[in-house]
């Protein structure tokens, strides 16, 4: 079988590749070239002056991005440097390997929507919108216009063919699965999609990497959002949005005002640290209000919630659920899934009622739903 | 079964070159500056390869400079000129939109140093007219610069009426001829020019190795400086067996030109018509006459250049979307933007460039395949998975 198998040069898809390669099949090695290609993705103009939003995530309980994007391993395709390594381990398996140019679907369908939804207070995940709406979308129509009939990826989740139906599922090493990241595929896309090191755990794909003598081997997992390597992102929102700086309050539940702020895209819900306030107790962001230009914070325990509400659900199955159905939710990436029961709405929206208070539920993450090890739907937090 | 169409960015070095290369590596390694028997064959073997090349394109061997290849001959002569020129007041330099990237940016590097700079237009056609030129023109021009033939798409400029004019105003003139040398006749004194540079892997020698030509009496600055080889016009140890590569490609060339020329502008036109006549939504890109024999450049409606670049590999066919440097990105083609196409047409064409190993049945097999390829890849086009 033909197999484009889009090669980020990390470990895992290169290890994804030479599977499949070893298997047999007519390997396809293609790269995304996502943005333009004459340095690393890094601005040396910028500084790390600005006490940004993802200072905020390395508290215990904070929500959303850094935590979301820290481990899924994907995050730094595309420079330059990773073009090549994935070059080199095409050269080494044999199989031919293409540069494809996306930058204009990934400013548009990823970037474009990371900076709008920054700069309306949400907290986004770009990797999901890259997976389903260049990867699995531009990418996988490319791969059909070279005869090949599936899109493999080295993504840590399972997809399972069941009497006509495709299921979705989490990848077998816990400390790993990204199927949180892949929520928003369609039975039309699970059907060409291959995941071929979802079944390993990563000590496994890399022992596979030294096996084959594969130079990226012992490549770190990344830890960024490809396109803003040095995580500064409200840098990166305000040089994309240059009227996203706009100042506002700091207020409390009670609406008195504690301080000032440069920009609401600075902010992320659960976040503590970077809000230039001195009070008795922790304070974290429970609200923005982009409108207004207001962060809105309180104690920890104001951060709680019981329910919330998605739009542009996708239900793994292509059928909404009639009524009430008992799941387990994931509000992000590393949150422990939590039981709950989740019910369709019009219009791609749903309603999600957890079993017990969580804490920082983050506008613009993903809310995913689980039985068990396979993905029911998941769309995005209002 | 592979089929080569990508001439334009290398071609295979003739068995003929290979022989003497290796030859020369092996038996004639002596350095060319050096005094003794061992200097003194060395450089017999640059004599002979500078009197090929000067032979291909009508000049003298003392005006010929070896260079690494094409864009090292461009550089030395737009820096050169502009250098030696700068100090009499000449800081205008002239070029056009249709360049080759290694003049293109040398002309804007010039041009952030305190030269000016004129891009001349170019028609849809990709001709540059003379009278823009005189029109640009001044006494204070340097230099101008204007290929012979395009890489892209193949037309021929005019040059000698374009350097007429700029010898009328005391301005250097430099062409490119790294398209054109081997693929039609080239001879510097018919074209009136003063600078002139080729590479030899565009004629079945080998990568690394080119000349410069430079009208005798035309001074320009050298752009390495060091020992006193090239007549200290190109510091550096002769790379020997690249340069005898070079002259025997340079002979070949010659020697062959007559005959090739039209057999393979048959074929390039039997391609073209081919693919007109056999997928629907194709134009052919710039002017197919005067163009080299051996290039078309073929936009596909609907259908992105690189789709299609790669699905013909994989079929075993390879040919080019715009120009090999800029490859690997999706840029839309400068050159066919400078000539005013339309958005999409400069991302959905790909340029097939013949060379002397292409057979009639070849062709044929890429117009046998490539309709139900661009069907397969427009069946797709707006595929929506959501």
């Amino acid at each position: 079988m033909r197999i484009v198998v889009a090669m980020s040069g990390g470990v895992d898809s290169s290890v994804a590749a030479a599977l499949l390669a070893e298997q047999g099949h007519d390997v396809i090695g293609v790269s995304m070239q996502l943005y333009p290609s004459t340095s690393s993705g890094r601005d040396p103009s910028t500084g790390s002056g600005h006490a940004h939003a993802s200072a905020g995530h390395a508290t215990s309980t904070s929500a959303g991005h850094a935590a979301s994007v820290a481990s899924q391993g994907f995050g730094t395709c595309c420079t330059i440097d990773d073009l090549n390594d994935a070059r080199r381990v095409a050269t080494a398996l044999g199989i031919p390997h293409y540069i494809l140019n996306f930058e204009r679907q990934f400013d548009e369908q990823v970037m474009s929507n990371f900076v709008s939804e920054y700069v309306g207070g949400r907290t986004p995940i770009p990797c999901a919108h890259c997976n389903s709406d260049v990867k699995f979308a531009s990418l996988l129509t490319r791969a059909r216009g070279f005869e090949a009939d599936v899109l493999a990826t080295g993504h840590y989740a399972r997809v399972e063919a069941d009497g006509g139906r495709y299921r979705l599922r989490r990848g077998l090493d816990p400390g790993k699965d990204q199927s949180y990241f892949l929520f928003s595929l369609t039975q039309a896309q699970l059907a060409r999609a291959a995941f071929p090191v979802g079944h390993l755990d990563k000590d496994t794909v890399r022992a596979h990497a030294h096996r084959l003598g594969l130079a990226v081997a012992d490549k770190p997992d990344s830890q960024e959002i490809c396109f803003v390597p040095d995580g500064d992102y409200a840098a990166f929102v305000e040089r994309r949005a240059g009227d996203a700086a706009r100042p506002g309050a700091i207020v409390d539940d009670a609406g008195t005002t504690l301080g000032t702020h440069g920009g609401v895209h600075r902010f992320t819900v659960g976040q503590r640290k970077g809000l230039g306030l001195s009070a008795g107790v922790p304070l974290y962001v429970v609200g923005i209000d982009a409108a207004r230009g207001e962060v809105t914070v309180g104690p920890r325990a104001a951060l709680e919630r019981v329910s919330l509400t998605a739009s542009g659900v996708n239900w793994i199955s292509g059928a909404a659920p009639a009524g009430w159905r008992p799941v387990t939710a994931q509000i992000r990436h590393r949150h422990r899934p939590a039981a709950a029961r989740v019910r369709a709405g019009d219009e791609g929206r749903a309603e999600l009622e957890f079993d017990a208070p969580q804490t920082a539920i983050t506008p613009g993450q993903a809310v995913v739903f689980y039985d068990g090890d396979e993905v029911v739907g998941g769309g995005w937090i209002d | 079964m592979r089929i080569y169409l990508d001439h334009n960015a290398t071609t295979p070095a003739a068995p003929a070159v290979v022989n003497r290369m290796t030859a020369v590596l092996r038996d004639t390694w002596g350095n060319a500056s050096s005094v003794h028997h061992f200097g003194q064959q060395a450089k017999a073997v640059l004599d002979e390869a500078r009197s090929a090349v000067a032979t291909l394109i009508g000049a003298a061997p003392s005006e010929v400079v070896f260079t690494g290849g094409g864009t090292e001959g461009d550089n030395l002569a737009i820096r050169g000129a502009a250098e030696a020129r700068q100090a009499a007041g000449r800081t205008h330099l002239i070029t056009t939109g249709l360049e080759h990237e290694a003049v293109l940016t040398t002309m804007q590097a010039l041009a952030r140093r305190g030269f000016t700079l004129t891009l001349l237009p170019v028609d849809a056609r990709g001709l540059v007219d003379p009278d823009s030129l005189a029109e640009a023109i001044t006494d204070r021009t340097a230099l101008v610069s204007i290929m012979h033939a395009n890489n892209e798409i193949g037309t021929i400029q005019p040059i000698a009426a374009l350097a007429a004019i700029a010898r009328a105003h005391g301005a250097l003139f430099h062409t490119d001829a790294v398209q054109s040398a081997g693929k039609i006749p080239v001879d510097v004194e018919a074209l009136g020019i003063d600078l002139l540079s080729i590479s030899g892997h565009k004629f079945y020698g080998p990568k690394g190795a080119g000349a410069l030509w430079i009208r005798r009496g035309v001074r320009i600055a050298p752009a390495l400086t060091g020992g006193r080889q090239e007549r200290g016009r190109r510091a550096g140890t002769e790379n020997v067996p690249a340069l005898a590569g070079l002259g025997v490609a340079a002979a070949l060339a010659r020697q062959s030109l007559a005959g090739t020329a039209p057999r393979l502008a048959a074929l390039r036109d039997r391609l073209e018509r081919g693919i007109l006549d056999g997928v629907p939504g194709t134009e052919v890109n710039g002017a197919t006459d005067p163009r080299v024999p051996n290039t078309t450049n073929i936009s596909v409606d609907r259908v992105e250049a690189e789709s299609l670049l790669i699905a013909l590999d994989l079929e075993g066919i390879a040919v080019s979307s715009g120009s090999a440097c800029s490859s690997g990105t999706l840029e839309p083609s400068h050159v066919l933007k400078a000539m005013g196409l339309p958005h999409p047409r400069t991302l959905n064409s790909l340029r097939f460039s013949l060379g002397a190993g292409n057979t009639e049945a070849e062709i044929d097999h890429v117009i046998e395949v490539l309709p139900a390829l661009v069907a397969k890849l427009r069946s797709l086009a707006g595929v929506a998975y959501r």
